[in-house]
């Protein structure tokens, strides 16, 4: 599938804005956050800029961004429409998680809870419609793949989303030289690896799959035929079919760059959040960034593949086999 | 609604059927196909630099070329491909505004060219690859199986088949009510079913094709004898069989 930038960018951003979110909620829930008017004014406004900026660049992958609001409509039936639904239903209660660290006398206490809840909740829900937006596709074979019959795809989303929530936070609470900072790297070490070993057995999954379809089943001819080959191309030029969903780049790298994506967005980030709880002081602050740029980066790799690597159906037609 | 319709017993469920031994690949279907499309209903069928240097446009109907062998026999098999019309079509339910649905009374799948934000999220959910983003107006294109055709009261009734239909030259295609036991579609396509393409998807195309026959075996047939002399008999025949014998053709 063509890894188009617009949703590289939209799963990268707001997967981590909303795995922020819900890590913010978990922290007032657990009263184990700052009630500090700075930490929450940067902290919300970086969580909430990351979910916004993400969802606006979603946008640019439609060719009419001005009837968007019909999207929030078919619920019933589309992923794709929860995912509008729960994206934008999930500010009302971050709204409450913001409100209630600037203002503090604006809301009561029980109701800041309330709203640290629902956060966690709504983001939850928003990265499982996100991930369930691919899981769902049938003609894509890697995105429904599972373990012991568990599908892999919303896992990883999850993983992704917790681990870019947690390195944000540990870069925010480091920065602010927050005691609570130093508990949060063994946490945030944790959920990146978590994050990377789904990956890493989601790759080992993909690799070793065998109920792959090939052109015979694509054109109902296994029966009486074993042998098949395209000797003409239906159109001189490439269509949106192929452009949309016959993409190969990713072959010939796949395994550099997935080394690339888990060494340096998995181990380097835990090597230098703990380098840096054991330094203290500005460099923890150095190290958490340094973690969370090469964690963006690891992810918007690892986010390429995912749809790079996927194959669709629709281009066995073409038996392209380049 | 992007909820596929409940289909009550009795209610048409219009198709194709493509007899895949029969198609000699001329493509006039594909090209009366865009046609129709790009006079008809709802907007144009557009191309991106119909002139330029690399032309590409939004088409409804390809047909891809194949040779398909077995251990006893070889053959071509021309695959035509447009939409399948899914009882199953999650084309439909992916779609997020509503614009995809699928009509209750004839099972004909279509895109509201209003509704539709240009996702492309049916496309990636259709595995036939019958949807085409149009790169003009920005909107999904699919088979309408020439609604404006069928149910057009202002052309003749025995033309008002869609386009591919009445265009294909080798009688290779056919329309009818695949959900009517008794039509002359559904009779065609119980003779000689074709395994249905990606089955175990389970989206339950409509559309059906007919399975190319088996050639007989071509070992066992005798090479012909040459039958003529480039010259022909007599003097002529004569002259070339002298000259080619001076000059034996390479
Ligand atoms: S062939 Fe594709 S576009 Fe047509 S109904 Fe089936 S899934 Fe939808
Ligand atoms: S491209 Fe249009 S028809 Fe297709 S899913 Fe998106 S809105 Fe629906
Ligand atoms: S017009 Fe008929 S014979 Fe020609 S390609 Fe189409 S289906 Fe085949």
């Amino acid at each position: 599938m063509n890894p188009a930038y617009s949703v590289l960018f939209f799963t990268c951003l707001s997967g981590a804005g909303y795995g922020m979110l819900a890590v913010l909620g978990a922290g007032v829930l657990f009263d184990a956050l700052p009630a500090d008017f700075v930490f929450g004014v940067v902290s919300m406004g970086t969580c909430l800029g990351l979910i916004t900026s993400g969802l606006l660049c979603s946008t640019l992958h439609l060719h009419h961004p001005e009837r968007a609001w019909r999207a929030f409509s078919q619920w019933r039936s589309s992923w794709l429409s929860r995912e509008g639904v729960a994206a934008v239903a999930t500010f009302i209660p971050a709204a409450v998680l913001a409100l209630g660290w600037i203002f503090p006398a604006a809301v009561s206490a029980t109701f800041w809870k309330l709203g640290a809840l629902a956060s966690v909740l709504g983001a939850f829900a928003t990265v499982l419609c996100t991930a369930m937006i691919y899981a769902s596709l049938k003609p894509v074979g890697q995105w429904r793949i599972t373990l012991a019959s568990i599908p892999l795809v919303p896992f990883t989303y999850f993983g992704f989303a917790l681990a870019g929530g947690m390195v944000w936070a540990q870069l925010l609470l480091s920065a602010f030289e927050k005691p609570h900072a130093l508990h949060m790297p063994p946490l945030t070490c944790a959920a990146l690896a978590l994050a990377w070993a789904v990956k890493l057995l989601y790759w080992r999954q993909i690799d070793a799959q065998t109920n792959v379809h090939d052109l015979l089943d694509a054109t109902g001819l296994k029966e009486n035929w074993q042998n098949i080959r395209a000797f003409d191309s239906p159109h001189t030029e490439q269509n949106y079919l192929q452009k949309e969903m016959g993409y190969r780049v990713a072959r010939k790298h796949r395994d550099f760059l997935r080394r690339a994506a888990w060494r340096g967005g998995g181990v380097l980030p835990i090597v230098l959040l703990l380098a840096g709880a054991w330094a203290g002081g500005l460099a923890a602050s150095v190290c958490a960034l340094l973690a969370a740029a090469l964690f963006m980066l690891g992810t918007l790799i690892e986010r390429w593949l995912f749809f790079a690597e996927a194959v669709h159906t629709s281009s066995l037609y073409y038996d392209d086999k380049k | 609604m992007t909820s596929l319709p409940k289909r009550s017993k009795n209610a048409k469920k219009l198709g194709l059927v493509i007899d895949l031994d029969t198609c000699v690949g001329c493509h006039a279907c594909v090209v009366s196909c865009k046609e129709w499309n790009t006079g008809g209903y709802p907007a144009p069928l557009s191309d991106a630099q119909p002139y330029g240097r690399e032309p590409s446009g939004a088409f409804l109907n390809r047909v891809h070329s194949y040779e398909t062998a077995n251990e006893t026999s070889q053959r071509t098999v021309y695959f035509p491909k447009s939409c399948l019309h899914c009882e199953n079509a999650q084309c439909v339910t992916v779609c997020p505004t509503g614009a995809s649905y699928k009509r209750a009374e004839d099972g004909i799948v279509l895109v509201d060219e209003d509704l539709c934000i240009g996702c492309g999220l049916c496309a990636w959910a259709c595995p036939y690859g019958a949807r085409e983003m149009d790169p003009v107006v920005g909107v999904m294109k699919k088979c309408t199986l020439c609604i404006d055709r069928i149910y057009n009261e202002n052309i003749p009734p025995a033309e008002r088949r869609p386009a591919c239909v009445n265009a294909c030259p080798a009688g290779a295609r056919h329309f009818g009510d695949l959900g009517d036991p008794e039509s002359s579609a559904s009779k065609l396509a119980a003779q000689r079913p074709a395994q249905e393409p990606l089955g175990d998807l389970d989206y339950r195309p409509t559309n059906k094709y007919l399975a190319p026959r088996k050639p007989k075996s071509v070992t066992s047939a005798k090479p012909l004898e040459p039958v003529n002399r480039d010259g022909g008999g007599g003097f002529i025949g004569w002259v070339d069989a002298m000259l080619s014998k001076l000059n034996p053709p390479a």
